[in-house]
C-alpha cells in the first residue's frame, strides 16, 4: 500500500524547513550570494544611471537564478551525502511526491530570498520594485525555476562534478522562463500599459505550467536508477 | 503461500554498469525467518545485490520475487516489507533522533499515535531514549548505527537488509549492534547481511553466500563451521583473507 502523496509531500517539506531553521545552511548562503550579486552589479553600473535603471530587471533575475542554483545544489546534496535519498526511495512513496516535496521546499527558500532582495534592490537601485504585479511575476517565475531546477538537481546528483553540471544543464532549459519573466518585469517596472506586460505574464504562466507538468512526469524516471 | 515457498526468490540475476558486469546469473532463495550472510571481497557485488533486493536498482537481466511480488515491476508493493541498514546512516544530521524516526514513520504512512508509540519503544530498545532530542549529527558512529536500525525496523518490515553494518564500530558498539540484530532474528525477520568480519558470521547466520567474480561461489550451511574454517574456505574461493 502506497503512502498518500499529500502525507509524503508535507513530511518532506516540514523536514526540510525544520532542518533549515536549525542549520540555516541554505538560506544564509543564498541570501549572502544574492546580496553580493546586487552590490557588484550596482557598483559596475554606478557611472551610468540610465543603464543602471534599464538593467534592474536583468540584475533581479540573474541574481535570483544564480542564488537558486546554489540552493538547489545544496538542498539535493544534503539528501545524497548521508544516503538519505535512498532512504526516501525505499519508502512506499510515489516518486513524483518526493519531487514535489523537494520542489516546494526549494521554492520556499528561493521565495524567501526574493522577498528579501526586492526591498533591498528598491533601496540600492532607488527604484520601486515592490509593485503588486512585479511580486506576482517574481513568485511565478521562481516557481518555474524551482520546478526545472529541482528536477535537474536530482538528475545531476550523481554526476562527477554536479555543482558545475547543474548550471550547465539548467540555464539553456530555463531560457524561456528567464526571457518571459525578465520581459514582464521590465515592462512592469517601466509602468508600461497592462497590455504590454500582461502578454509576457500569461506566457510565463504557460511556460511554468508546462515545465511543472513535464518535471512531474519525468521525476519518476529521474529518481529511479 | 506454502511453507516451503521462499520469501525471496532470485533467479539468473545479472547487473551490469556500463560494460562492467557486477553480477552474473545469480540464483538463490531465502526462506521466511532465515538469516543469510553475504560474503565476498570489495567489488564482488554484495552491495549491488542488496540494492537490487531493496528495489533501489534495476536488474539488467533475471528476476527477483519477494513474497510473490516481482521487482522492480511491483516494487511499491514490496517496499513496506523491506528495511535497509547501510554503512551510511541514512539519517538527517540536523534532525533529532525522535524527528528522524518521525519523518520516516510518516513516509511509511504510520498514523501519529502509532508513530509516537513506535518511536518511544524503539528509542528505548536501541538505548537512545535519553538522547531522543539530541541531533543525529552529535551521535557517535555506534549510536548512529543503532538509530539507523530503529529507522529500518520502524515500519515492522519482514525483511531486513544490512550492508556492512559493523563498519567503523568499536568492539562495544559492534556487540550492541549484534544484540539488536539477534533480537530482530528472534522476532522472525528475514535477514540478509553483508560483512567483511568473518568471525561474526557463524554466530549470526546459519547460511552464507560467498560471492566471487559476480557469481555465487558458495551457498551453504556455516552454523557448524568455526571462524577459522570459514576463513580458509573464503580465502580459497576469493583468493584473499577477510577480517576475522
Amino acid at each position: 500500500m502506497k503512502t498518500p502523496s499529500r502525507t509524503a509531500v508535507l513530511a518532506i517539506l516540514s523536514k526540510d524547513l525544520r532542518a533549515e531553521i536549525r542549520s540555516r545552511d541554505l538560506l544564509s548562503v543564498m541570501a549572502i550570494f544574492a546580496f553580493l550579486c546586487i552590490l557588484v552589479f550596482s557598483f559596475a553600473l554606478e557611472l551610468d544611471r540610465v543603464a543602471r535603471e534599464e538593467a534592474i530587471s536583468g540584475v533581479l533575475w540573474v541574481t535570483l537564478v544564480f542564488a537558486s542554483l546554489l540552493g538547489f545544489n545544496r538542498s539535493l546534496s544534503q539528501e545524497d551525502d548521508q544516503g538519505n535519498l535512498d532512504a526516501m526511495l525505499l519508502a512506499p512513496v510515489s516518486r513524483p511526491a518526493i519531487f514535489l516535496g523537494k520542489l516546494l521546499s526549494n521554492y520556499l527558500f528561493t521565495l524567501i530570498v526574493a522577498l528579501v532582495i526586492l526591498p533591498l534592490m528598491t533601496v540600492i537601485y532607488n527604484h520601486n520594485l515592490l509593485k503588486g504585479w512585479l511580486i506576482v511575476t517574481t513568485v511565478l517565475g521562481i516557481f518555474g525555476f524551482s520546478s526545472i531546477g529541482t528536477l535537474l538537481a536530482m538528475l545531476t546528483l550523481h554526476t562527477r562534478s554536479r555543482e558545475a553540471m547543474l548550471p550547465i544543464a539548467m540555464l539553456p532549459v530555463a531560457l524561456p522562463l528567464l526571457l518571459t519573466a525578465a520581459r514582464a518585469t521590465t515592462n512592469i517596472l517601466n509602468d508600461s500599459p497592462a497590455r504590454e506586460w500582461l502578454v509576457w505574464l500569461q506566457l510565463l504562466v504557460a511556460v511554468t505550467v508546462i515545465y511543472l507538468a513535464l518535471c512531474w512526469l519525468l521525476s519518476g524516471f529521474v529518481l529511479e536508477e | 503461500m506454502g511453507e516451503k515457498t521462499p520469501l525471496i526468490e532470485v533467479e539468473n540475476l545479472s547487473k551490469t554498469f556500463g560494460l562492467l558486469p557486477v553480477l552474473r546469473g545469480v540464483s538463490f532463495g531465502v526462506a521466511r525467518g532465515e538469516t543469510i550472510m553475504l560474503l565476498g571481497q570489495n567489488g564482488s557485488g554484495k552491495s549491488t545485490l542488496l540494492r537490487l533486493l531493496a528495489g533501489l536498482s534495476k536488474p539488467t537481466a533475471g528476476f527477483i520475487r519477494i513474497g510473490g511480488w516481482q521487482l522492480p515491476k511491483e516494487a511499491m508493493a514490496v517496499r513496506r516489507q523491506i528495511g535497509l541498514v547501510s554503512h551510511q546512516p541514512l539519517l538527517y544530521g540536523d534532525l533529532s533522533a525522535r524527528e528522524n524516526l518521525d519523518f520516516f514513520g510518516k513516509l511509511y504512512g504510520l498514523a501519529k499515535a502509532e508513530r509516537d508509540e513506535a518511536i518511544e519503544a524503539l528509542l528505548d530498545r536501541v538505548g537512545l531514549a535519553k538522547r531522543a532530542d539530541s541531533l543525529a549529527r552529535s551521535f557517535s558512529r555506534g549510536m548512529q548505527q543503532r538509530l539507523s536500525i530503529a529507522r529500518a525496523i520502524m515500519h515492522q518490515p519482514d525483511i531486513l537488509l544490512l550492508d556492512e553494518p559493523f563498519t567503523g564500530l568499536d568492539q562495544a558498539a559492534a556487540e550492541r549492534l549484534e544484540d539488536l540484530v539477534m533480537s530482530a532474528q528472534r522476532e522472525g525477520r528475514t535477514l540478509i547481511m553483508t560483512t567483511h568480519q568473518l568471525g561474526r558470521a557463524p554466530a549470526l547466520a546459519s547460511r552464507a553466500l560467498i560471492l566471487s567474480r559476480g557469481g555465487i561461489a558458495f551457498d551453504g550451511n556455516i552454523a557448524t563451521m568455526s571462524a577459522a574454517s570459514l576463513g580458509e574456505l573464503y580465502a580459497e574461493l576469493c583468493g584473499g583473507a577477510a577480517v576475522a
